[in-house]
């Protein structure tokens, strides 16, 4: 027994002297962070050997904080990768701050916000589609795609060509089939271009401007108005200094939206309505208003006094010609109306 | 995520090449720019060459006079920065005034964040010492000694700075035989010494390696001179972690005080019919004779051994 102890005994002794120890003593421990691998050592410096010799001190106090590092990685978990041992690193503890900030998430289009409120889904289309001209899978758009109505060579011409349109310039059956529709594609794209550009304007909250008017063939009397509109707006102090013409109408075309009150909301505020139109309905006593009660007296007052006048005067002749200008003035009043 | 632009890309390559320098959640790794500034010393240029050597992969290096002053102007900084997409940079000029200067700085959202201009008094090349040297591109230790690191406010800073600039790509793993590089900075009194070693893996007689350390090379001895650093409102701001990033809260798993990870499970109800309790004479099981007379009261109580079913059958 006392053999083996020593035996063992010598053993250890053997082993220290052939390698050096890994080991570290620090009288404040020292703050690992294996993530970055970083060692953070608060423990004061000794001057004295600093002063002594500046180099090997460095050295020696970074050989045992990276020795204590070392120590630490060598008892992270491992796995093999590629036939290399490596180490699994934890999350890093130090905070660093970020080079950009944090991105936003992107607003809803005009379109995704009303398909939320519809509630119709996104459906994802498979690449491939089957071309019938050429029996077989072809990509559905791009180069070589499935159903390319750029490569015809030939187009019909529709059936009800020329009825639809009369127009002098261009006799419409002979109208160039393939130049309409590279001018319908064209114009798809532009109307994309035009709503992808008034999405990332409201994105960012400023100001969408409106399209103002497109032409169209057959202008109608609303297309005149809309014009007329626009036209007294495109000065510079938008349209604040132009003159109207007399007895010209409001524009329909503003820009403002009739607003009505919600169909259903707030019921106490409907009530109290309702009610109010019922007491003025069924109040006994009506309201009064002295000003005008007495202006209509003093009205009043003042066609008898003159009736009276009038009958004392010139007795019945003159009531048969007061009848004839009251007769006048009627129609009178009546043409204006017409007019 | 992806930004709105008015202008689209034109090309696939284009689009992809702004991508990659658009914000992100998880970020790319920082490259640094060493900028010449329009008078140079040796000394200064020697040592952005050297620590640009370090930096490699993830630097960029302006060699040309540009006449800059960092604490005066910093929109050149800034349009540097946005030309290279690189966020930290070290810009090196000689005067009068400052001898040998460096200016070490960091950039959020393309404006300075932090800047902290460093004297040197001492510097010893790469090709002065002697010895192995570490290969391109390895992801260095970082050893921060001195108690001035965690006192001083602007000390703190320079050593968040010095490891954001030196930390190199934040990696999952890390190959054991691969740590290779230290960089060791050493705050005492007013100066800071910065040092750069080989580490040599050497037996030990267990698992961990014994280690021992060699100077590579750059040396630097520093003096702190002007600094400008970011207001806490800033910095806080670019701090911030996105939502994504953080690790997501794992249900019913807790820690208690002591380390040890806690589980709550749910099970389902326990049936307390099955339950064995503490056998009894008295409890026993009767003869199936007996148990025919009592048919009536067994299936009411839950510690009577006999299951219904046994009742029927008999």
């Amino acid at each position: 027994m006392a053999d083996l102890v020593e035996k063992v005994l010598r053993e250890a002794a053997e082993k220290e002297s052939k390698f050096k120890t890994i080991e570290v003593e620090k009288e404040i421990d020292v703050i690992i962070d294996e993530g970055n691998l970083l060692v953070c050592d608060t423990n004061p410096i000794d001057f004295k050997l600093q002063k002594k010799n500046r180099e090997d001190y460095l050295k020696d106090l970074s050989r045992d904080n990276t020795q204590l590092l070392i120590n630490r990685i060598w008892q992270l978990p491992t796995h093999r990768e590629d036939e290399v041992v490596v180490a699994e690193l934890p999350d890093v503890k130090t905070l660093i701050p970020r080079e950009k900030p944090v991105p936003k998430k992107r607003k809803a289009t005009k379109w995704e916000e009303y398909a939320r409120m519809k509630g119709i889904n996104k459906k994802k289309k498979g690449r491939m589609v089957f071309d019938e001209q050429s029996k077989e899978y072809k990509p559905r758009w791009g180069y070589k795609r499935a159903n390319d109505d750029t490569k015809d060579w030939l187009i019909e011409v529709p059936q009800n060509a020329g009825k639809l349109k009369k127009k002098k310039a261009e006799i419409y059956p002979f109208e160039d089939q393939f130049e309409k529709r590279k001018k319908k594609k064209n114009e798809r794209t532009s109307k994309n271009e035009l709503q992808r550009l008034r999405n990332i304007a409201r994105a960012q909250k400023t100001k969408v401007p409106g399209v103002g008017l497109t032409p169209t063939i057959a202008p109608s009397k609303d297309h005149l108005g809309k014009a007329l509109a626009i036209a007294k707006k495109s000065t510079a102090s938008i349209g604040k200094f132009t003159e109207t013409l007399p007895k010209e109408k409001p524009s329909k075309f503003t820009g403002k939206k009739r607003k009505f009150e919600p169909n259903y909301g707030d019921v106490k505020k409907e009530n109290t309505k309702q009610l109010d139109i019922l007491n003025s309905v069924l109040n006994k006593t009506p309201i009064l208003d002295v000003t005008q009660a007495v202006n209509a007296h003093v009205k009043d007052e003042n066609r008898s006094s003159s009736k009276r006048q009038k009958t004392d005067k010139k007795g019945g002749k003159g009531g048969k010609g007061s009848k004839g200008s009251k007769n006048n003035s009627q129609p009178k009043k009546g043409k204006r109306n017409k007019r | 995520m992806v930004m709105q632009r008015v202008v689209k890309p034109k090309t696939q390559k284009g689009r992809r090449f702004l991508e990659n320098r658009d914000g992100k959640i998880t970020e790319n790794t920082k490259s640094s720019m060493f900028i010449k500034g329009g008078n140079t010393s040796i000394t200064v240029s020697q040592i952005l060459k050297e620590l640009y050597m370090l930096k490699k992969p993830h630097a960029v290096m302006y060699k040309r006079k540009n006449i800059l002053r960092p604490f005066e102007d910093e929109t050149p900084l800034e349009f540097f920065s946005k030309k290279s997409d690189a966020s930290l940079f070290m810009f090196g000029c000689h005067s009068k005034k400052r001898p040998d200067n460096l200016v070490l700085g960091r950039l959020f959202d393309f404006h300075v964040l932090d800047m902290i201009e460093l004297g040197v008094d001492k510097f010893t090349p790469m090709a002065e010492i002697e010895g192995p040297k570490c290969s391109h591109g390895t992801k260095p230790c970082l050893i921060f000694t001195g108690e001035l690191f965690e006192q001083d406010k602007e000390h703190k800073r320079l050593k968040n700075l010095f490891i954001d600039f030196f930390r190199g790509p934040s990696v999952k793993n890390i190959r054991l035989a691969g740590v290779e590089h230290v960089i060791s900075v050493t705050a005492i009194k007013d100066k800071i010494l910065l040092r750069n070693y080989k580490i040599m893996l050497k037996k030990s007689g267990s698992r961990t390696p014994r280690i021992e350390l060699a100077e590579m090379g750059p040396s630097l001895d520093l003096v702190m001179r002007r600094t400008k650093i970011a207001s806490d409102d800033l910095y806080k701001q670019a701090l911030k972690v996105p939502r994504e990033a953080k690790p997501r809260k794992k249900k019913n798993i807790s820690q208690d005080a002591f380390g040890s990870k806690l589980g709550r499970i749910h099970m389902t109800k326990q049936d307390l019919g099955k339950l064995q309790t503490r056998k009894m004479k008295g409890l026993k099981k009767r003869q199936s004779t007996d148990s025919a007379t009592e048919t009536t009261g067994t299936t009411d109580s839950a510690e009577t051994p006999s299951s219904p079913k046994k009742i029927k059958q008999t």
